[in-house]
């Protein structure tokens, strides 16, 4: 009895010791991701689209060049605190330890941005965050990649331009800001007032209090003062009570123009009738019908495999984003391994390289098959955002319609203010930026 | 057996006024201080250090903030967590436009804002009383969240209100990793833990709960209403201050003011319910509780079910286990975990041989 204890012992060993070997060729992504909570309906469709793109990497491809990708999510409620608990609590797992840190919450990404420094951990944010660390030669482990909210505004005005008949027809109007009262609507501010300089607009801003339910006397507001557009700067509840109210005062739709956290189906569906027209910004679009879609579709659900319970949500606004934060994720891993060694996992600071020298170009996006599904991304040293385009969308009553190609960002402007503000905390902090002519 | 005093005599007035007057309580305090002090560092990973046991200090030194004002002075707050956010961005204030300040003399200066704030929002505590304060509190909680946001001088100008912690050097010498960080919010703690518990037992701590139990009686035996609740608010909110300067400082390094929300404000009410209104102890075990119970939670789904539970379901177990868990134990044992210590402590006194 006790022999064959002591063989059953050994032979558990052994496989565990043959496993760990096999595992020596993964890559560890922790996801502290939100299911639970006011944004967990957003974080599960986000979370699930970005889990089963690595799948099908996973089943389609075998890896990446022969490296598995393995993943283990960590409940954070949209908290700061447990954010940083799962930080730590991911940081050395795997053989190379987190590739990359990816929290989906702005609270999240302050709360660990100089940790990620110290820990040799890079940090993406696509599309929220700290938007000045989009200068990477003071902010080398922080991404915020694609867009950031300044490059946003600064479209959604050249968008309002391009609808008023050119952007010297911007002169004298008057554009409405509902903002969520908070650090993520704030950052609208600078860059709204210095629009609004530079076209001769006035901005009229209005805030509404988290969560947001309940907006009447805002909205009575904008009717006093009948802004020509109306950017809708929510996330979650208000976006939805925002539609409606706006229905309910008389102020048409097709004249609020929403950022990208406030155009998705989660926004739109809850405000029935009163989204119809309703046109926001997003770095991705929304649809199944694009080829990496369709990859997902046949790899992953097609085996019963999927991470939505909700199969109708694949194709969503937010799903498609999670798929671009796996196809970012993904490649930053291959360009990591064609300078360190293909088939082999990569550590932290090789990561941070893979990041930094991301080139999807429109050829590699349609070998994805993902072009037109997310703008074509150059990220370098100096610029971590590496595009600062958005398409725009609009409702038709059922489902996301694209109304426009994708529209820049007034780079020169945008730039300038995220220097002057990472120059700014360089010199709070004693940083000395990187000299970016000299990287390789 | 374990816990009796017989046989220990106290023949002078400053051995029969010592803070812990059986000789067991003083063992068992210096190992428990040894133990943090000297054995943690050693055998505990970064992990346990910085996403552990650093907040569990810090929300317990809140939850004494709380406690002293809900537990000793009876007066209900809604608002710990925004005197927590006074004196977190109290302290990065001084620190940036103050030239050479102390780090400790920041987050003290940090901690004595948060206190006249408090004091400010105490006021309302001498016409209303019980949940009629309670929604006063709730004022001080909108109103100094607001303010923080709304007024950029207090986040030096940060496009987003955003603040983030400068190093923290004392005498020349750097805190930055995990193990400094612990021992001085540890040291800290247990400073201020102490003063504390010294403090609910002088004249200030008995006028407290005197006022507590009954007001008028207080009043008739001549205990001004007034002093007794201003003064708890003040030595309350110093507490939540200086746990608020910790939270940015020692644990996370960046804070927003919507870090300090009314979720919080309940999260640290829940612990001195859990943990036993009107007990230091049990502030600590309370602060333990509600932030070891999610992450053991988490830990344990993952462990047991692996991949086969659907990851929104296991989020959502999680969170009925920890509401199913507050309920039971609230009706075992109301008084709270502290309660279940000193229910011990009279069994380890018969034991082995009880009646």
């Amino acid at each position: 009895m006790k022999l064959k204890q002591t063989a059953l012992i050994g032979a558990a060993i052994a496989s565990m010791l043959v496993s760990g070997y096999a595992a020596a060729q993964e890559q560890f992504i922790g996801l502290p991701s939100y299911r639970v909570g006011p944004y967990g309906s957003n974080g599960a469709s986000l979370y699930g689209g970005w889990i089963d793109y690595m799948a099908m990497v996973n089943a389609r491809d075998g890896g990446v060049n022969g490296v598995k990708l393995t993943w283990e999510e960590c409940e954070t409620e949209y908290n700061n605190a447990r954010g940083v608990e799962c930080y730590e609590r991911l940081k050395n797992k795997g053989p190379t330890g987190n590739s990359v840190f990816q929290p989906l919450s702005t609270g999240i990404t302050y709360s660990v941005l100089e940790k990620v420094a110290q820990d040799k951990i890079p940090m993406v944010t696509i599309g929220y965050g700290r938007t000045d660390a989009a200068d990477g030669s003071v902010f080398p482990w922080v991404f915020p990649m694609v867009t950031t909210y300044w490059s946003q505004a600064s479209a959604i005005v050249n968008y309002i331009g391009t609808k008023a008949g050119g952007m010297d027809k911007l002169k004298g109007k008057k554009i409405g800001l509902l903002y969520h009262d908070s650090a993520y609507g704030k950052e609208s501010h600078a860059i709204m007032d210095k629009l609004a300089e530079k076209h001769g607009f006035e901005v009229q801003k209005v805030a509404v209090a988290h969560p947001g339910n309940e907006q009447q006397a805002q909205w009575l507001q904008i009717r006093q003062q009948k802004p020509d557009y109306v950017i809708l700067w929510g996330w979650g509840v208000m976006n939805a009570t925002a539609l409606r109210t706006a229905a309910k005062t008389g102020y048409s739709r097709d004249k609020i123009i929403g950022v990208w956290w406030s155009g998705s189906e989660e926004d739109a569906i809850p405000a029935g009738d009163a989204a119809k027209g309703f046109v926001a910004a997003g770095f991705n679009v929304a649809g199944a019908n694009y080829p990496v879609i369709k990859d997902i579709q046949t790899n992953v659900y097609a085996k019963n495999a999927g991470n939505m319970e909700d199969k109708e949500r694949v194709g969503s606004v937010l799903y498609n984003r999670g798929v671009v934060h796996g196809i970012i994720t993904v490649e930053a891993i291959r360009t990591a391994q064609e300078k360190f060694g293909k088939g082999k996992p990569m550590t932290g600071e090789q990561m941070r390289w893979g990041f930094e020298h991301l080139d999807l170009d429109g050829k590699r996006l349609a070998a994805l098959g993902a072009a037109g599904f997310m703008p074509d991304l150059k990220i370098s040293c100096r610029d971590h955002e590496g595009a600062g385009k958005v398409k725009f969308q609009q409702w038709d009553g059922s489902k996301w319609k694209v109304v426009t190609d994708w529209i820049e960002a007034d780079k020169p402007l945008v730039r300038g203010m995220i220097e002057e503000s990472a120059a700014a905390y360089a010199k709070e902090k004693g940083i000395t930026p990187r000299d970016c002519s000299k990287e390789m | 057996m374990l816990y009796r005093e017989a046989g220990q005599f106290k023949a002078t007035y400053q051995e029969d006024q010592q803070i812990f007057p059986i000789r067991q309580d003083r063992v068992g305090m210096a190992v428990i201080l040894a133990f943090f002090f000297a054995a943690v560092p050693l055998i505990a990973s970064e992990y346990w250090l910085q996403a552990i046991l650093i907040p569990v200090l810090i929300f317990s030194l809140a939850a004494i903030g709380l406690n002293i004002l809900t537990g000793y002075a009876g007066q209900l707050s809604l608002g710990s967590a925004a005197f927590m956010a006074v004196g977190a961005f109290g302290a990065y204030n001084f620190m940036l436009r103050i030239d050479g300040m102390p780090f400790l003399l920041a987050v003290v200066l940090g901690g004595l804002c948060a206190a006249v704030v408090g004091v400010a929002f105490g006021l309302p505590s001498l016409r209303i009383k019980g949940f009629y304060l309670a929604v006063a509190t709730l004022a001080a909680q909108f109103f100094i969240v607001w303010a923080l946001v709304k007024f950029s001088w207090f986040s030096n100008y940060s496009s987003s209100g955003v603040i983030s912690a400068q190093e923290v050097n004392i005498l020349g010498f750097a805190f930055d990793t995990p193990i400094l960080k612990y021992l001085l919010t540890l040291a800290i703690v247990a400073v201020l833990a102490l003063l504390a518990k010294n403090l609910v037992r002088s004249a200030t701590g008995r006028r407290w709960m005197a006022v507590r139990d009954m007001d008028v009686a207080a009043e008739v035996i001549g205990i001004r209403p007034m002093r007794a609740k201003l003064s708890a608010f003040a030595v309350s909110s110093f507490y939540c201050g200086v746990a608020g300067a910790l939270y940015a400082y020692t644990y996370l390094g960046t804070v927003e003011p919507e870090g300090f929300n009314l979720d919080l404000s309940f999260k640290i009410l829940f612990m001195i319910i859990i943990g036993g209104v009107g007990s230091m102890l049990g502030s600590f075990l309370g602060a333990a509780f509600i932030v070891l119970l999610p992450i053991f939670l988490n830990v344990s789904m993952h462990t047991m079910f692996g991949d086969s539970l659907p990851a929104g379901l296991g989020s959502n177990l999680e969170l009925i286990v920890f509401g199913g868990l507050i309920i039971f134990f609230l009706i075992v044992e109301p008084h709270g975990l502290a309660r279940l210590w000193a229910l011990a402590k009279d069994k380890l006194r018969l034991w082995p041989f009880p009646h």
